[in-house]
């Protein structure tokens, strides 16, 4: 590929003729030219808003002042303020996110398997299925967050059947807690988990397992040391897609949790905004989520990342 | 005709401007809020950064009505909070007042709440814009921070005749002297409900509520002037007086215990209904025009009653946004619905307590079943029993609504 040789005197010469160099540098301009737009969108709607987060997070409140009033300031105890009193949200969403993602990963990779590798000759089926897995979608979220609630409720027959099994203890129920919220992050995030999963499968080649076969490998030989490496970009864009998110989510919290044990940072941010009228407060706690998922995500990231990503 | 130095431009986005810079010194505030009313940085505007009003002054007034020349009116509202008719589609008494004035009606079930409404548009009125209602339907306490903070225009009495029909205690507030700036739309209490089915026993106060038969299955509101004062009332304080930190405190460790126990299972806004409904909850602290309803449309199956320790008395009230261009299209509405009649037809149909003077009489025509509902005609026995929530400084309201918010998980 390479268009320099090394002369004798040891510089690098250029082969290519003087028409072929301005070719490739006006195609590198093209190239330049074409990000402007993103570059501008994102520098609108993501660099600006930051910085206006970031500033509004160090607001001080005047003395005396009327609700929704606060004055430009360098106010960095507001971090400490919120973190103060809600850092068991902080610490509770991360939990939760991470709970559901693995129960997602759980759920999900057996069903991206199937569609994409064992219905590789079924075409119909394999169809069928993935309208199924993308279906979710065509309705509405909190629709959906809701119907759960009316499938677990106390006189409902899931919970009904749980009491008779003597699973759930009689004054037991499932809505109002922990377990509701994190079955809620995981049923509604499953998608996102199973999709890029399913992409990455589906480029698998097969021939590979029958390879593994032959080397006297047995099916689960062969998953964990052909497939599953394989398919770890998939996973690893699944389970950003699917924590993310379920991390800074306060739908289900606020649909199937109480007010006891089951907040998240979410939930608070909403509540500090629209009902304390907390404008630095809830954008202090956005900019600690913020900052604490990219902490994350990065470790995540040096740690098991691959670097030919989804 | 040239403009004299005190007159502003109307276009309230231009006046903002104009008043920013005539400021001596320009301070930042007053940039951002001038360019946020300009549009220049709508997120820092819509975000509340301060803005150039906010403090007692309040943002500029005085708009120039165009009521005359554009026969509409704008009016954002709570859900299930004005007569329907399920199989028209329609408002009748909506219909019937475009009918009588010619001016037609944009009614927007808009505000749930009154702290997520206000969150909603605190940044426009503060600099001083029209937020596209002429008029909004808020809660006597959100009603006076909101006067207080001059968000709202001055009621001019001559286009509102019927006004005199206000029933008498309504007519002079606190958070409204005189009632300059406000006018009452319904008026409710929140008491507490139990399914009678699934707990024969009943309630009487707000303490049987705490029964370890009906752990798990309460809800409160997250209104926090409704669930404080009746646990305050609970506790022998007198809520319209002046109680302090420590009353409330008392009955916020209350309210956490139990929901720190379970005895709470959620602290809601109007989706309590649902839990009512699913049965998630057998009783909990409510709105009594909720109960009304729900028994209506699910065979009676629940009881409200104001406790006896007392209960809590809230009203929504009718207000002109400042800088909206139809004012007098409002006031013409206002007047419309204190027409005895017409109000009886709204009564009749949302079940709250009617402050109209006279629906009384009407309601023997419309539905004589509901003439002696104590809880949409109360007697003067009835009302002493319920008391309005004292109103709270905006230091109060900053600290006190944090507390309950924390209590509350959220």
């Amino acid at each position: 590929m390479s268009n320099t040789v090394m002369t004798k005197k040891g510089k690098i010469a250029d082969l290519r003729s003087r028409d072929e160099i301005k070719a490739e540098r006006r195609k590198e301009r093209t190239g330049v030219y074409l990000v402007v737009p993103g570059l501008l969108l994102l520098l609108l709607f993501f660099a600006v808003p930051v910085m206006v987060l970031l500033s509004m997070s160090l607001y001080a409140r005047p003395e005396g002042a009327s609700i929704g009033e606060f004055v430009p300031a360098l106010e960095f105890r507001n971090y400490a303020t919120v973190l103060g009193s809600y850092w068991p949200d902080l610490l509770r969403s991360f939990g939760f996110a991470l709970i559901a993602t693995v129960l997602a990963l759980l759920i999900g990779y057996p069903m991206a398997y199937l569609v994409a590798v064992r219905l590789r000759q079924h075409g119909l089926l394999q169809g069928i299925l993935l309208v199924l897995l993308i279906a979710p979608f065509f309705s509405s979220f909190i629709l959906r967050t809701q119907a759960w609630k009316q499938i677990l409720a106390d006189e409902g027959f899931v919970a009904q059947t749980m009491k008779f099994l003597a699973i759930l203890p009689a004054d037991g129920h499932l809505t109002a807690t922990p377990f509701a919220v994190v079955a809620g992050l995981t049923y509604n995030f499953l998608p996102f988990m199973v999709l890029p999963i399913y992409a990455n499968l589906g480029r698998l080649d097969t021939r590979l397992l029958e390879a593994s076969g032959d080397l006297y490998a047995g099916p689960m030989t062969s998953f964990f040391r052909v497939t599953l490496p394989l398919s770890a970009p998939g996973v690893f864009a699944g389970t950003l897609l699917t924590f993310i998110p379920a991390a800074g989510d306060y739908v289900n919290a606020a649909l199937l949790g109480n007010n006891r044990n089951t907040t998240m940072i979410g939930q608070v941010i909403d509540s500090r905004f629209f009902k304390v009228i907390d404008y630095p407060g809830a954008a202090a706690l956005s900019f600690v989520l913020m900052l604490s998922i990219l902490v994350l995500v990065t470790i995540y990231i040096r740690r098991f990342g691959t670097k030919e990503l989804m | 005709m040239s403009h004299s130095r005190g007159q502003l431009p109307e276009d309230p986005k231009i006046r903002a401007l104009v008043q920013a810079m005539s400021q001596r010194s320009m301070s930042r505030r007053g940039v951002l809020g001038a360019a946020g009313a300009l549009g220049l940085t709508g997120l820092l505007a819509a975000c509340g950064t301060g803005g150039s009003g906010g403090g007692s002054n309040g943002p500029a007034a005085a708009v120039k009505d165009i009521s005359e020349t554009d026969p509409t009116v704008n009016w954002a509202n709570w859900t299930l909070y004005l007569d329907y008719d399920d199989k028209e589609k329609t408002y009748p008494t909506l219909d019937q007042f475009t009918k009588q004035t010619g001016i037609s009606v944009n009614y927007v079930e808009d505000i749930d709440g009154n702290d997520t409404y206000y969150g909603k548009v605190q940044g426009q009125l503060n600099a001083g814009q029209d937020i596209g209602q002429d008029l909004i339907t808020l809660t006597d306490w959100m009603a006076g921070r909101i006067i207080r903070q001059g968000y709202t225009q001055e009621l001019d009495h001559a286009n509102i005749p019927n006004m005199a029909n206000l029933l008498p205690n309504l007519q002079n507030v606190d958070f409204d002297p005189g009632r300059k700036n406000s006018l009452t739309w319904q008026t409710g209490y929140a008491g507490i409900a139990w399914n009678k089915k699934k707990f024969p026993k009943g309630l009487k106060n707000v303490s049987d509520l705490w029964d370890p038969a009906l752990k798990g299955r309460i809800t409160v509101l997250d209104e926090m002037r409704d669930t404080m004062g009746l646990l305050m009332l609970e506790n022998g304080v007198d809520i319209t007086g002046s109680w302090g930190e420590a009353e409330f405190g008392a009955a916020l460790d209350d309210l956490r215990k139990n929901i720190g126990n379970g005895q709470i299972r959620q602290v809601k806004g109007n989706s309590y209904k649902e839990d009512f409904i699913s049965g998630d909850a057998v009783a909990g602290v409510v709105w009594s025009g909720d109960i009304v309803q729900m028994n209506f449309e699910n065979d009676d199956q629940w009881e409200f009653i104001i406790p006896e320790a007392g209960g809590a008395l809230w009203s929504d009230n009718l207000m002109v946004p400042i800088a909206s261009p139809r004012k007098s299209n409002a006031e013409e509405l206002m007047n419309f619905y204190y027409d005895p009649k017409v109000a009886a037809e709204v009564a009749a149909y949302v079940n709250f307590i009617c402050p109209v003077v006279g629906a009384k009489e009407e309601m023997e025509k419309i539905d004589p079943s509901l003439v002696d509902n104590p809880l949409i005609f109360p007697t003067d026995e009835d009302l002493s029993h319920a008391h309005v929530f004292r109103s709270l400084s905006a230091e109060e309201e900053n600290t006190l609504g944090s507390e309950f918010q924390s209590a509350i998980g959220a």
